[in-house]
C-alpha cells in the first residue's frame, strides 16, 4: 500500500478518475455493463440512481475496495489495483472510532503532526475546540463534520461520497452542502458525490450523471453561478426535472 | 434551550435538603446485613441456636481478631491471594491470546476453537483427583486449576469481543490507510475491551470458587486450608471467619473490575455523565 507505486502529481489539487468498459459482476448479477466515465480533475460529479443501481459498487470499484470483473479504472492515469493513497471516503454513516476522542479520530492515521492538523481541520469545518469529545456525545451532523474532516487531513485529491447527508435534517443538510461547496472550492480536488436527492446533486454537482440499468442513461453539465444559494432557481429546477426524468 | 432551564430550575428545588436524602440512600443497603446480625446474635446468645454450630458474631469477630493478631489471617489471606493472582496472569493471559488469535485468523480458530468447546464442557473441579495425582497438593495444583477456571470466561469473551468488531469500522480503518498492527492496537482491542471485561469479571468469580475448592481439598495454607483446618478441632468461628474473608474478597475483585471498566470504558455512553453503567 505504499504511494510509490502511484503517480502523484505534486502541484495538483485534484486527480481525473478514468471508467473504461467496466463490467461488475458479483455471481451471475450483472450491475455495472461496458460502463464508461471520464471525470477530470477537479470536476465535482454528482451520480443519480435508483436504489440498488450499483452506486456504492461504483464507488467501491474508484476507491480500490473492490476490482472490476472486466475493463480498468485508473486514477491519474494509472490502473486501480488497491487503495489508493490519496483517494478518501465519506460513507453513509460517520464510521467514527468511538472510543478515540474526535481528534484522534481525524489523525486516525497518525503521521507527522496529526494533533495539529486535525485541530486545524477541525475548524475548518466550524468544529474548533471538540477535539476532545468523545463521538458519542456528538450530533448526527457534527459527526459527518468530524468524519468530512478526517478524509481532509491528509488533503486528499479525490474525495468521494456515498449518501453522507442521507440520514441527515434538511436543515443541517444545507449548513453540510454549503461547508463542502466552500471547501471544494477552496481546495480543488476532484468530488464525486453519490446520492438520492436530485436537489442535492443540482446544488453542489458540476455534472450530473444518472445510473440506470448498470449504464448511464444522462449526463449532464449543470452550470450554475455558485455560490449556489438559491434553491428555487428556474435553470435548476428545470434541471431536476430533466434528471427525475431519466432516473 | 428550554430543556437545560428545566433542568437547572430542577436541580435548585432539591437542592433543599439532599444531604438528608443521599445519607440516607448511602446507609440504606446496609439496613437488612445490620437487622440480621443482630437477630444471630440474639439468638445465639439466647441459645435459640447452638453456638457450636453457628458462633456469634461477636465471637466471629473476636476470632478474626485474634486471628489477626497472631498473624495467621494475614499470611493465609495472601497464600491464596498470590495463587489466585498467579492463576488469573497465567490463564487469564493464555485465554486473552487464544481469544485474540482465534478471533482474528481464522485457521487457528479452525484449529482450536472445537476442542477448545469440547475442553470447556469439562467442569473443571472434575480434574481436582487428576491434578491430585498430577502435582500432588503443592502449589502447581491449585495454580493449574485456577488458570483453567480463569481461561475459558477470558477466552470466550476475548474471541467473542475481537469477532463482534463493526466490519465497517474496520473497512474505514483499511481506507484510511491504518496498518496491520494499528487495526489491532487502535480499533480491535479497544473495540473487544467491553467483552473482555466481561469475560475478566466471570473470571474473578472462578478464580476464587476453583481456590476455594482446591484449598479445601489440598492445601497447607490459604484460607481454604485455615477453614478446613478450624473444622477439624471444630472452631466454627475460624469456618465462619473463612467464609466471610472468601466473601470480601471476592467484592475486592469486582469493586476493582468496576473501577477498570469506569477508567477505560469513559468513552462507552453507558458510563458517561456519571451513570454507572447498567448491568
Ligand atoms: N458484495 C456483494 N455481493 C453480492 N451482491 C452485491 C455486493 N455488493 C453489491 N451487490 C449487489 O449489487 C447491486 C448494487 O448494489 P449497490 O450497493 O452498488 O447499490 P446502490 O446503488 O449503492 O444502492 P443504494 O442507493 O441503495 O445504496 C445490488 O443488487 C446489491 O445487492
Ligand atoms: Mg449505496
Amino acid at each position: 500500500m505504499s504511494a510509490a507505486d502511484f503517480y502523484v502529481p505534486e502541484s495538483e489539487a485534484g486527480l481525473p478518475i478514468s471508467l473504461s468498459r467496466v463490467g461488475k459482476t458479483f455471481g451471475k448479477l450483472s450491475v455495472l455493463g461496458n460502463f464508461n466515465l471520464d471525470v477530470p480533475a477537479g470536476q465535482f460529479l454528482a451520480v443519480v440512481g435508483r436504489s440498488g443501481g450499483g452506486k456504492s459498487t461504483l464507488m467501491r470499484l474508484i476507491a480500490g475496495l473492490d476490482t472490476p470483473s472486466s475493463g480498468r479504472v485508473a486514477i491519474g492515469g494509472r490502473t486501480v489495483e488497491r487503495l489508493h493513497p490519496s483517494v478518501r471516503l465519506l460513507f453513509q454513516e460517520a464510521r467514527l472510532v468511538p472510543w478515540q476522542r474526535v481528534g484522534e479520530n481525524v489523525g486516525i492515521a497518525r503521521g507527522a503532526d496529526w494533533q495539529e492538523k486535525a485541530r486545524r481541520t477541525l475548524a475548518d469545518v466550524g468544529l474548533d475546540d471538540r477535539e476532545n469529545d468523545w463521538p458519542s456525545v456528538l450530533s448526527g451532523g457534527q459527526r459527518q463534520r468530524v468524519a468530512l474532516a478526517r478524509a481532509l487531513v491528509s488533503e486528499p485529491q479525490i474525495l468521494l461520497l456515498d449518501e453522507p447527508f442521507g440520514a441527515l435534517d434538511a436543515l443541517t443538510r444545507i449548513e453540510m452542502h454549503r461547508l463542502l461547496e466552500r471547501i471544494w472550492t477552496e481546495r480543488g480536488f476532484t468530488t464525486v458525490l453519490i446520492t438520492h436527492d436530485v436537489a442535492e446533486a443540482v446544488a453542489l454537482a458540476d455534472r450530473v450523471v444518472v445510473l440506470s440499468g448498470g449504464a448511464i442513461s444522462l449526463d449532464i453539465a449543470v452550470d450554475l453561478d455558485r455560490p449556489r444559494r438559491e434553491l428555487a432557481d428556474p435553470r435548476a429546477v428545470d434541471l431536476q426535472r430533466q434528471i427525475l426524468e431519466a432516473v | 434551550m428550554t430543556d437545560t432551564s428545566v433542568a437547572g430550575y430542577a436541580a435548585g428545588d432539591t437542592r433543599s435538603k439532599p444531604n438528608f436524602k443521599r445519607l440516607g440512600s448511602a446507609l440504606l443497603p446496609w439496613a437488612l446485613p445490620i437487622v440480621l446480625l443482630v437477630v444471630w446474635e440474639i439468638a445465639a446468645r439466647t441459645g435459640l441456636v447452638t453456638a457450636r454450630l453457628m458462633p456469634a458474631p461477636t465471637t466471629v469477630a473476636a476470632a478474626f481478631w485474634k486471628s489477626l493478631l497472631n498473624g495467621s489471617l494475614i499470611v493465609h489471606t495472601l497464600a491464596s491471594t498470590q495463587r489466585a493472582l498467579i492463576g488469573l496472569a497465567i490463564g487469564g493471559g493464555l485465554g486473552f491470546i487464544a481469544g485474540v488469535v482465534n478471533g482474528l485468523w481464522k485457521p487457528a480458530e479452525t484449529l482450536l476453537d472445537s476442542t477448545l468447546q469440547m475442553v470447556r464442557n469439562i467442569p473443571h473441579l472434575a480434574l481436582i483427583p487428576l491434578v491430585i495425582l498430577w502435582f500432588g497438593i503443592d502449589e502447581t495444583a491449585k495454580i493449574f486449576l485456577v488458570s483453567i477456571g480463569v481461561f475459558f470466561p477470558i477466552y470466550i469473551n476475548t474471541f467473542y469481543g475481537v469477532r463482534t468488531i463493526d466490519p465497517q469500522l474496520v473497512e474505514m480503518a483499511s481506507v484510511y490507510g491504518l496498518d496491520r498492527k494499528a487495526l489491532i492496537t487502535r480499533i480491535i482491542l479497544p473495540g473487544a475491551l467491553p467483552s473482555i471485561l466481561v469475560g475478566l469479571r466471570y473470571a474473578l468469580g472462578f478464580m476464587w470458587l476453583t481456590l476455594i475448592v482446591a484449598e479445601t481439598i489440598s492445601a497447607t495454607s490459604g484460607i481454604g486450608y485455615m477453614t478446613m483446618n478450624a473444622r477439624e478441632f471444630l472452631q466454627t468461628d475460624v469456618v465462619l471467619l473463612g467464609i466471610i474473608v472468601y466473601a470480601l474478597l471476592g467484592k475486592l475483585a469486582d469493586v476493582a473490575t468496576r473501577a477498570i471498566e469506569k477508567r477505560v470504558l469513559v468513552w462507552h455512553p453507558a458510563y458517561q455523565g456519571g451513570q454507572e453503567g447498567g448491568r
